[in-house]
Formats: C-alpha cells, sequence, structure tokens
C-alpha cells in the first residue's frame, strides 16, 4: 500500500470514529415476554449483559472470523517481538531463548549497515516530500480545470491504471524502458551515443525511486485532491469572476485555500509517516544499485532477519521502527490538533 | 441556451406535455447535465496555457500508454520484425504467439498462473465473507461493537514487523503451502473502513423493519444489506482480488517449492532478476528472451488491464469517494 493510500485510510478511519450507525429513533425495543428486545439502538448501558448477548449473539458471531484473523495475524505477532529481547534460536523457541534484555538493540546501535539503512529511508522520504506530494495536486487542479467531462474521465481513467499494477510489473517495464537492455538505451546506441545507467546508478537512486512513484502512485493520489476540489462551493467562483477575478486570482483566492485543510493534513501525515518508504520497491531493486543505495529500514529487517538468520536482530530493527513510526504519527495527529485540523484519530464528539 | 431555461421548461412539460415532449426535455437535460460545458463566468484558455496543458496531458497520458504498448507488441511480433527493430517495436506487424507458446510450452507458467489464480480466487471470497461480517457486526451499536472496532483501527497505526509475522506463518505450519499465500491477507483494515462506512449509510429503519418481521440477523445481512450493497462488494472484491494477484513479497518468503510459484514471482525472478528463463520452463528452442520476458510481464498485466474498466467504473461511482469524505 502505498503511502498515500494510507493516509486515506487515516482519514477514513477519522470519519469513522466519531460513531456507529446513525440512531435515528431513541425509543427502546420492546421486551414484553421472552421476546428479545428489537431494536439495536436502545441505549446500551440500560440492558443487562445476558439481555444484550441474547439480543446480540448472531452479530457477535459474525465478529469471530474477523477477530480470529486479527488474533493470528496482528495480535499474537505483535506479542511475537519479545524476540527483540532474546537471543532467538528457531530451535529452542521463543520459551527456550535466552533473554538478553537490550543488547539486541545496543547492537543495532553499533552496527553500520542499521545507520545507511536508516539515513537511505529519510533521504528517500525527503525525495518523495519533495518531489511526490506536490505532484497529485497540480494533476488534481489541472483535471479540475479540464471542460470537457469526457477527456476528464478518459484521463482519470487512464492515470489511476498504474496504481493497480504490482511493484514487481512497474520494475520490469522500467527496466524495459530505461534498462541496460531497455528501448532509451537501445536507441542511444542505435544512433551511436554512449548509454546511461539509470537503474543501476546508486547515486540517482532515489530520484529512479521517486520517479516511479509518481508513475505508479500520483494519479491515485489525486483522488483525495478532487473530492476535495468538489467540495468548494461553485458560486464562489462566480463571484469572484464577476468581480474579475482572473484564473490565477481565483485559484490562489479560492481554490488553495479550499484545499489549505488536506494539503496541511496529508504534509502531517506524510511527516509522522518518515520511516514509511515502500518496500517492495526497493527489495526488487536491492541487487541491481547495490545495498549502499536500496537499503532502507524494511529491507534491512528482511536481510538481516530472514536472509541472514539474525531473528532477534531483524526483529529488534523491525520493532524499533514501528515503535518509532507509530509515535511519530501519535505526534504529527497532535500537531495537527493543534491547528485546528481533524487529524486520523478524532476525539469523541458528543457520544 | 442556458441552464435555468431548460429547468423552467422541463418543469412546464412535465405539468401540461405529451410522453414525447417529457422524454425529449429528459433527453436534453441529461445531455446538459452530462456534459454542462464552460461555465458563463470562465474564460475561455489562453493559448499558451492551453498548450502547456496539452503538453501536460499528453506527456502523462504517452508516459502510461508507451511502456504498456510496447510489452504487449513485443510480445507479439515476430523474429524477423524484433531483430530488424533492434528489440523493440511499438506496433506488431505480423502479431505471432510464438512467445506465447514457448512459455506455456512447460508447465511451469501453467501452474503459476493456476497457483496465482486459486489464491485469488479463494483469497476474495475468504476476504469478502470476513470484511463483510465484520463491518456490519461493528456498523450497528452492538454489544462489543466499539471495542472490535477499536482492535481494527488500531491495524492501521503499528505493524506487527516481518519477522514475528514469517515465525507465526512458520508456526502455523503454513510454509510452503498455498494458504501461507491466503491467510495473512484476507482482512484489509482499508477496505474494512470503506465496507462499514457504507454499511453505515443504509437506513435504519430498513434493517430495524425487517427486525420487525421476525429476522433474525444473520438473515437481515443476506437479504437486505447485501442486495444493497453490490456496488460497494464489487469493489472491495476487485482490490481484493487485485492485492491477491499482484502479492509477491509473500511467496518470496514462505514458498520454496518452485511448483507453488505465482506469477508475480516467476516475473521477478525471470524477467527482473533476469534468471535463464528456458532452463526454468523446460523448453530448448526458443524465441528471443526478449519477446518471452515480456510475454511474462503481459500475463501478469492482463488479468488487471480486463478487470480494470469494472473496478474503474465502480470507484468513480463514488463508492471510495463517498467513503473518503466520510
Amino acid at each position: 500500500m502505498s503511502q498515500m493510500q494510507e493516509e486515506t485510510v487515516s482519514r477514513i478511519a477519522s470519519a469513522d470514529v466519531s460513531g456507529t450507525a446513525p440512531d435515528r429513533q431513541r425509543t427502546p425495543g420492546r421486551t414484553s415476554g421472552k421476546r428479545r428486545p428489537l431494536a439495536h439502538d436502545v441505549p446500551l448501558r440500560k440492558l443487562s449483559w445476558r439481555t444484550r448477548l441474547g439480543r446480540d449473539w448472531q452479530m457477535l458471531l459474525m465478529m469471530v472470523p474477523g477477530v480470529a484473523f486479527l488474533a493470528l495475524f496482528f495480535y499474537i505477532p505483535i506479542l511475537g517481538n519479545v524476540i527483540a529481547f532474546q537471543d532467538y534460536q528457531p530451535f529452542l523457541g521463543i520459551s527456550g531463548s535466552e533473554w538478553v534484555g537490550l543488547q539486541n538493540f545496543v547492537d543495532l546501535y553499533f552496527n553500520p549497515d542499521f545507520w545507511v539503512a536508516l539515513r537511505n529511508t529519510i533521504v528517500l522520504a525527503v525525495w518523495q516530500l519533495v518531489l511526490f506530494f506536490p505532484v497529485p495536486l497540480g494533476l488534481a487542479l489541472i483535471v479540475d480545470s479540464l471542460v470537457s467531462n469526457k477527456l476528464r474521465r478518459w484521463f482519470q481513467s487512464l492515470v489511476y491504471l498504474p496504481h493497480f499494477l504490482s511493484w514487481v510489473l512497474v520494475i520490469a517495464l522500467f527496466q524495459q524502458v530505461l534498462g541496460g537492455a531497455g528501448l532509451v538505451n537501445n536507441t542511444l546506441r542505435d544512433l551511436g551515443l554512449d548509454t546511461v545507467p539509470f537503474m543501476t546508478n546508486p547515486d540517482t537512486f532515489p530520484l529512479l525511486a521517486t520517479i516511479q512513484l509518481v508513475w505508479k502512485d500520483a494519479g491515485w493520489a489525486m483522488i483525495i485532491f478532487l473530492a476535495s476540489l468538489a467540495s468548494i462551493d461553485g458560486s464562489l467562483y462566480e463571484a469572484a469572476a464577476a468581480d474579475g477575478a482572473g484564473r490565477w486570482r481565483r485559484m490562489w483566492h479560492i481554490t488553495l485555500p479550499g484545499l489549505r485543510s488536506i494539503i496541511v493534513l496529508l504534509l502531517i501525515l506524510r511527516i509522522g509517516d518518515i520511516l514509511s518508504v515502500g518496500f517492495e520497491q526497493f527489495l526488487l531493486q536491492h541487487d541491481a544499485v547495490g545495498a549502499g543505495a536500496s537499503e532502507v529500514l524494511d529491507t534491512f529487517t528482511y536481510f538481516a532477519g530472514v536472509v541472514g538468520g539474525g531473528w532477534s536482530a531483524g526483529a529488534a530493527a523491525g520493532l524499533a521502527k514501528g515503535v518509532v513510526g507509530a509515535l511519530l504519527i501519535f505526534a504529527a495527529n497532535k500537531v495537527a490538533h493543534r491547528l485546528g485540523e481533524p487529524g486520523i484519530f478524532q476525539k469523541k464528539v458528543g457520544s | 441556451m442556458s441552464t435555468p431555461t431548460i429547468t423552467s421548461s422541463s418543469k412546464e412539460s412535465s405539468m401540461t406535455a405529451t410522453l414525447s415532449d417529457r422524454r425529449a426535455t429528459k433527453r436534453l437535460s441529461k445531455q446538459l447535465s452530462f456534459n454542462p460545458g464552460r461555465p458563463a463566468w470562465k474564460e475561455p484558455a489562453s493559448p499558451l496555457y492551453g498548450t502547456i496543458k496539452a503538453i501536460i496531458i499528453g506527456g502523462i497520458s504517452l508516459s502510461i500508454v508507451i511502456p504498456l504498448l510496447l510489452v504487449i507488441s513485443t510480445s507479439l511480433a515476430d523474429d524477423e520484425q524484433l531483430i530488424a527493430a533492434g528489440g523493440f517495436v511499438l506496433w506488431p506487424t505480423h502479431p505471432s504467439f510464438a512467445a506465447y507458446q514457448a512459455i506455456f510450452s512447460g508447465e511451469f507458467m501453467i501452474r503459476a498462473l493456476g497457483v496465482s489464480a486459486f489464491i485469488t480466487a479463494v483469497g476474495t471470497f475468504l476476504a469478502l465473507f470476513i470484511t463483510i461480517t465484520m463491518a456490519y457486526a461493528t456498523s450497528r451499536p452492538v454489544m462489543l461493537g466499539r471495542p472490535v472496532l477499536m482492535l481494527v483501527l488500531f491495524t492501521l497505526l503499528f505493524a506487527p514487523g516481518l519477522i514475528p509475522m514469517f515465525l507465526m506463518v512458520k508456526q502455523l505450519g503454513l510454509l510452503n503451502t498455498v494458504w501461507s499465500l491466503i491467510l495473512p491477507g484476507t482482512f484489509a483494515a482499508f477496505n474494512f473502513v470503506v465496507m462499514r462506512s457504507f454499511f453505515m449509510n443504509i437506513p435504519t429503519e430498513l434493517i430495524e423493519a425487517a427486525r420487525i418481521d421476525g429476522a433474525s440477523d444473520f438473515m437481515i445481512l443476506r437479504k437486505v444489506v447485501l442486495p444493497l450493497s453490490k456496488a460497494v462488494i464489487a469493489v472491495v472484491g476487485l482490490f481484493y482480488a487485485v492485492g491477491f494477484w499482484n502479492a509477491f513479497f509473500n511467496a518470496m518468503i514462505y514458498i520454496n517449492d518452485q511448483t507453488l510459484y505465482p506469477v508475480q514471482l516467476v516475473l521477478r525472478n525471470y524477467v527482473v532478476q533476469g534468471g535463464s528463463m528456458a532452463e526454468a520452463i523446460g523448453v530448448t528452442s526458443t524465441p528471443p528472451p526478449q519477446s518471452m520476458q515480456m510475454a511474462i510481464v503481459v500475463v501478469a498485466l492482463l488479468p488487471i488491464l480486463i478487470v480494470y474498466p469494472f473496478l474503474q467504473k465502480h470507484f468513480t461511482k463514488g463508492v471510495i469517494t463517498g467513503a473518503i469524505k466520510g
């Protein structure tokens, strides 16, 4: 999942936490005889848990598959992070392995490869912030300014498409066009010019990676801007135009203020999510450009743990990243609140 | 002709006019709402601005179309044209399926396709089942609804990490089985949230009415909620399907057995990493490696291109943007 999509997720979540289904009528359900109360919108506190169980057991049963999934593939693995504090040996298991306290984290601190991975992660995140972040906004403004609905739809369908291609496919396509035996270098060779190692030069790798990300996800990330553009009142434009405001003044005084809150929110969230720059993209190009340029925290975890067999070291790196990442997101959310934006987790209002 | 005139005439016609009149007005207003054209207050683009915009739009479109066209055409081109063009063609003059015949001549690629199809079909089905039940149960104010919702939303904030997930899959005995490619992907909080916000917008009255008629919660879900939610189920289902089809990393760490490789992993091993395909696939006389690589790319790409129009039709209908706006 791309980071822009994750931001979308958080936006969605924010709309959610504030309440469940609209309680239209707060009329108490009938409790006559042995019949279960009818309505789900009876204030919960007024019923005993037995009554509620009798009323809701089918709903509870529906939660079972999902909760089982979360337990097996989320919450129990979270507990599995204890191996970060152990010298984990697969044949001894978690219960048999020796506890080493914070030793793995100390080792991590003195491991130069870890710092390379951290540096690459932050460098890539900054590149993405500078080069990727403004593109969807610009695209949305262009699409919004298109008068022909047909062209608009056609263009939208086209730019959303790469989001649904896998990273393997995207890298394969880039190789076919820009790789050593790819279209561009083939043409250069035919013209008798020197070839350019677009795909394998570690120095330009951050730029390449950012371009790949723009190609794949900028169109999709545009959706959220288009949605907020659509919510700007059209009569504002009309009034401004009647008062003599030209195209650019309308954009400056109406469009951008209308987008301000979503821009600020996405920006803060992106900064809070700075430790996640993507994983598959870098794993796939690890061999081509070398670890020095393409190792990020997630690939470091993978190579240290799964490939190198340093289970505990990998888990320690993963856990450190997860915890710091979560703290950063919380901090970003606090900043958003300070600025008067809704943020990811809304405080519950009146429920 | 401006819009206000049309609406007023349509009002008049609905009072007095004949059926054909009304149809004509309807058609006209439909045309207008489909393409309102340039609003009166909006000045036409200056030549410079219009040109820049056209170049940007054209450039972006080409950057997406050309690579796709390139791989499809090259995979279909015959040897002569390929050699003459130096490896790449943008339009096959004599389309040939030799590259496809070659990659499908061994069992390897057919198996990979089968594995991918299986995990996509079974995974999407399971994922929809889990997501629908969970989303419906937490969309109504029921016992434990809120804590369970919190359990889900927490997954958006934190991830358990790669190593513990690997150990869990290993512990469950799923290593080197297709289930390691299916089960960990059968629930995604994003899809859950989309689905749940759709369910929350279903009027409570409908559900209460069914309840008064004696329907159980299961029956309400099946007979009332699901028929109203076809669009969102289609979108979420396609999201899951695309996710399963595209997944390669799970296969890379959980699967050693070559016969269980999905298409994406084949693509990674033999196209991105440039492994020797002829050996793995078991073909002796091969068309140029370029077109065989391209053929594998197309095999991975085609299902996405096929389902994309359906996917796109639904999410532009506003299922997703509606959910985003909350």
